[in-house]
């Protein structure tokens, strides 16, 4: 038990290092979350839009940046063919969990990032109560982060890994995505804490849901 | 041969009875169809439709549990039939998907609404359409496999999902209310006689076309074991 926890943070430190090297994720994925909004702010100009239509386009932002960055973390292991490597020196478990961490840790960064800007800059989004947005925040990044690490790592072992991620990912992520909204129009709409619960409960089972299968599942991709 | 003969027979006397026995208010005749508020004619979608959407699911079910086998046997045979089955299901999804759009555009007036319903079975139109792309993108056949079961298996346990989410999002229209409510079905015999062997010629239907496709897949298999 400790011996792969100690693999996990290695796998997660490796990652850490090597992305801190190059900072290829982070600068692409900031620019992605830059340029975005930019164009959603020329489209909205001086229009009126709704709080509960923007909190739609918030996760709008968040899903497809997660679907332009976090596929990397198998596919340059691929590409850099040290994929046999990680096979010799740890076990499947590990490498899951160092790798999950570390796509936590990006796009836990970037999702603050995101919804810092959105908040600064986009004048209608006005959250209500701040305890239901932050919960909705980091539970959907933790859902987030855990399925697109299971399908990144599928991805890694197809052909044409750029146009096939996000079309794996939506089904999958659908219902996360479906909730998230929901719970986001809560805040902005000034509901009660209690009032999204329901909400919370299934953001809370998918997430549960989803790492148990990864966890399950991950060894057999692995292997391939 | 005849049990061939017999399912066209059997699904030939059901579409004719479906589109043409009368529907009245007060079914007096063996061949009387009940008067479903709401619904009137365009009650005898419930033939065609539903056995499509229960098809489209039981293909699912099949794929996954192939899909599951294969991954603890790693035999070939396995994933023949897991892909085999999720071609039907595609081909059931989109004919359950049209029947229930052109029924939903003289009912409730357009052709897509996001009902409860009309969302689960996009979901697995897409779900359908990700485990295609994904086959095709991945070369070796074993990898194939692997993959594409793993990835029905993850895509399936997410759908059940939904039956908690789409209520609080938009309110169901789904007319299962208006035939099935409170444990009551309001179809009298005939409709219910027509319903039951729809749902069952329909399903015989597809594991005759499964069987066919395992059978020409396993061929295939063999021819291009022999060509290496």
């Amino acid at each position: 038990m400790r011996e792969s926890l100690a693999a996990t943070l290695t796998i997660f430190k490796k990652d850490l290092r090597s992305e801190m090297r190059t900072r290829y994720a982070l600068n692409a994925l900031l620019m992605f979350v830059i340029t975005t909004l930019s164009i959603i702010l020329f489209s909205i100009g001086n229009e009126n839009v709704s709080p509960e239509l923007l909190s739609g386009v918030l996760w709008i932002i968040i899903f497809f940046s997660t679907m332009s960055g976090l596929s990397r973390t198998f596919v340059s292991e691929e590409e850099r063919g040290t994929v046999m490597t990680l096979h010799l020196i740890a076990k499947p478990l590990s490498i899951y969990f160092g790798k999950l961490l570390f796509n936590l840790l990006l796009l836990g960064g970037l999702n603050i990032f995101t919804v810092l800007l959105y908040l600064l800059f986009v004048s209608g989004f006005t959250v209500l109560n701040y305890s239901i947005f932050v919960t909705t925040i980091i539970l959907g990044t933790l859902g987030l982060a855990s399925g697109s690490t299971i399908i990144a790592a599928i991805i890694a072992k197809a052909n044409t890994k750029g146009t096939l991620y996000p079309v794996l990912s939506f089904p999958i992520l659908l219902p996360l995505l479906l909730t998230v909204i929901n719970a986001t129009k809560l805040s902005v709409s000034g509901a009660q804490f209690s009032e999204s619960f329901g909400e919370f409960q299934i953001l809370i089972s998918y997430l549960v849901v989803l790492t148990a299968i990864s966890f399950l599942l991950f060894e057999y991709i692995w292997k391939e | 041969m005849l049990l061939k003969l017999l399912l066209g027979l059997w699904l030939t006397l059901i579409i004719i009875a479906g589109f043409s026995f009368p529907i009245t208010e007060t079914p007096t005749n063996w061949y009387d169809l009940p008067f479903v508020p709401g619904l009137e004619d365009k009650a005898r979608i419930i033939f065609f439709h539903v056995p499509m959407a229960w098809v489209t699911t039981l293909a699912f079910i099949i794929s996954l549990i192939y899909g599951i086998k294969y991954l603890a046997k790693k035999e070939i045979d396995h994933d023949l039939i897991s892909s085999s089955s999720a071609g039907l299901g595609l081909m059931f999804c989109i004919l359950a998907t049209v029947t229930g759009s052109l029924w939903a555009k003289f009912t409730w007036g357009s052709f897509w609404n996001w009902d409860p319903r009309e969302t689960s079975i996009f979901v697995l139109l897409l779900i359908y359409g990700a485990y295609f792309a994904l086959r095709s993108a991945i070369e070796g056949e074993e990898k194939k496999a692997t993959l594409s079961a793993v990835y029905a298996i993850i895509a399936g346990i997410t759908v059940p999902f939904f039956i908690f989410i789409m209520p609080r999002i938009v309110e169901g229209l789904h007319p299962n209310e208006a035939i099935v409510s409170k444990g009551k079905i309001s179809m009298n015999r005939t409709m219910l006689v027509i319903f039951l062997s729809s749902l069952s010629g329909f399903t015989a239907l597809f594991f005759w076309i499964l069987n066919l496709r395992v059978r020409t897949e396993r061929l295939e298999h063999k021819q291009s074991l022999k060509g290496d």
